[in-house]
């Protein structure tokens, strides 16, 4: 039934964007353990990824997203949890005795792959991409073996926009970039940097207004 | 089995002689210049031919399918047109109620009008009540920045995508004396001769093609490509004469007209393209591109062919 499910918001995907993934120096055939970090604009973005993955990366890959939104409603935690099997993070009040961070890495020592938006929250600004939470580099330095890819993902905010409830039909990219780790004397700031340039630089059409 | 089908399994099966034959030389261009693809041309060549194998396949089923059928597969034509066009546009978060009006409201209500034969309305729905309407809903928004272009653009996608869209399925409609029941094969016609005359420009052009007719807009097309790829096209037109209402002159005449608004057609959609720094509209159809890439040619040439048809051969 979740597998079922998962089909059908995978083909109702397709249909309204004609997502194209783009594999800019990254093989995904491989099966390894890897976190996918993302542009965060829509509740669909993960979606997005999760379905132009290959079917076996599918089965391991969890993305990590906000408790407060997945689990408000039946339908809504039953796909977050039972379809995407989501890793659902406690933002606001209470703080658990595990850290997000901890949560991801724990998840990684499981076997998962993650996508993370490093952002921390959608993007509903002008702005391109928001300046990165610290979360990503404690993630890396813990986990210094996973590879993470940069994943651009063009347009979606344009398909399902702030407030908006109807998705409307508009072609879609998903454009995954070289994987890269943390190196051993990078800063935060460097780390977080490099990364956040890296996702920058698989912008298709950059130069559009 | 009545007249109308059997000409219309004949040609059908003229379609696939035609591509069992594109097949066999691609086929052999590979075996002979290609044998790993290293030649990205003659790949493309076979891509394209496996794509019109599709395409042709899809368009003899809705034509098998009779008038529901024919409506269906140019209303998903258009859906799938306007999406490349649209995605192209400025259209911003400020737009998403006109877009969500265009692509779930406008759309579908155009081919219902052609559906539902409603001549006088089909014809200026979109020319008049939504370009006067669809403004509105994107003021509404409050939005002001790039507003005329926004709203423009959107006028322009949904005439290209869906207005001239259904003038295609739109020539069913056509009450056409002695022709009754073979409004499809008017369609098979116009697409046929629209899309012969690409081909055969391409052909042309690769062969003998020296003169370059508009190098910014489209550095494949030649004077010579063009001459003889409309020359052969309209050749072709003429002797399926027999598909249309029209005597054997009549048809070339008519050949002539779609060839030349089916090249205009590809120029201005160029442009566009151009414009916007894209070399395809899109990458739903494999070796060809999006479906505008497919569709420009036909977009310009069915509004006239139909007018025209009407205007000297329609009753009532």
């Amino acid at each position: 039934m979740a597998f079922a499910c998962g089909r059908a918001i995978t083909f109702f995907a397709h249909a309204v964007t004609a997502v194209r993934p783009m594999w800019l120096g990254f093989d995904p055939k491989p099966l390894k353990q890897r976190v996918y970090f993302s542009n965060h604009a829509s509740h669909g973005d993960f979606i997005l990824i999760w379905s132009v993955l290959p079917p076996r990366q599918r089965q391991v890959t969890r993305p990590v997203a906000g408790a407060d939104y997945w689990r408000k409603g039946k339908l809504r935690s039953y796909i977050g949890s039972d379809v995407f099997n989501a890793l659902l993070i406690e933002r606001s009040g209470a703080q658990s005795a595990e850290t997000p961070v901890d949560l991801m890495a724990k998840a990684l020592d499981e076997g998962a792959s993650l996508i993370i938006f490093p952002e921390g929250t959608r993007n509903l600004t002008d702005a391109t991409l928001l300046p990165f939470k610290s979360g990503i580099f404690h993630l890396a330095r813990l986990r210094p073996q996973t590879e993470f890819v940069p994943v651009w993902i063009e347009n979606l905010n344009r398909v399902l926009p702030k407030g908006a409830f109807i998705p409307v039909p508009l072609m879609c990219e998903v454009v995954f970039g070289a994987p890269m780790k943390v190196q051993d004397d990078e800063t935060k700031d460097e780390f977080l940097m490099r990364s956040r340039d890296a996702l920058l630089a698989l912008r298709p059409r950059s130069e559009a207004s | 089995m009545d007249h109308a089908r059997s000409d219309l399994l004949t040609v059908i099966a003229g379609i696939g002689g035609v591509l069992v034959f594109a097949s066999l030389v691609g086929w052999l261009l590979q075996w002979r210049y290609s044998p790993d693809g290293e030649n990205s041309a003659i790949e493309n060549l076979n891509a394209r031919i496996r794509a019109w194998w599709i395409m042709t396949i899809a368009i003899s089923l809705a034509f098998l399918g009779g008038r529901l059928g024919v409506v269906a597969l140019f209303a998903l034509c258009s859906f799938a047109a306007l999406r490349e066009f649209m995605t192209l546009t400025n259209a911003t978060r400020a737009d998403h109620n006109s877009l969500a009006v265009a692509f779930f409201v406008v759309l579908p209500f155009q081919f219902w009008l052609v559906w539902t034969q409603w001549y006088g309305l089909a014809a200026v729905f979109i020319p008049v009540y939504v370009f006067l309407l669809l403004p509105i809903v994107s003021a509404l928004s409050g939005e002001t920045r790039n507003y005329l272009v926004r709203i423009a653009e959107m006028q322009w996608a949904l005439m290209i995508c869906v207005y001239c869209v259904s003038y295609v399925p739109a020539l069913l409609n056509l009450n056409i004396p002695g022709y009754t029941g073979r409004g499809v094969l008017l369609i098979a016609f116009l697409v046929i001769v629209v899309q012969l005359s690409d081909v055969l420009q391409y052909i042309w052009g690769k062969l003998i093609g020296r003169r370059k007719i508009a190098p910014k807009l489209s550095p494949s097309k030649t004077v010579e490509g063009f001459i003889g790829g409309c020359l052969s096209a309209t050749l072709i037109g003429t002797c399926l004469w027999w598909m249309t209402p029209f005597s054997p002159l009549q048809a070339a005449g008519m050949s002539l007209l779609i060839t030349q608004m089916g090249f205009a057609g590809g120029l201005v959609m160029s442009a566009i393209k151009r414009d916007r720094g894209v070399k395809d509209w899109g990458h739903s159809i494999a070796g060809h591109g999006g479906f505008i890439d497919r569709l420009d040619s036909v977009l310009f040439a069915a509004p006239i062919f139909f007018h025209v048809t009407r205007y000297f051969w329609n009753v009532g």
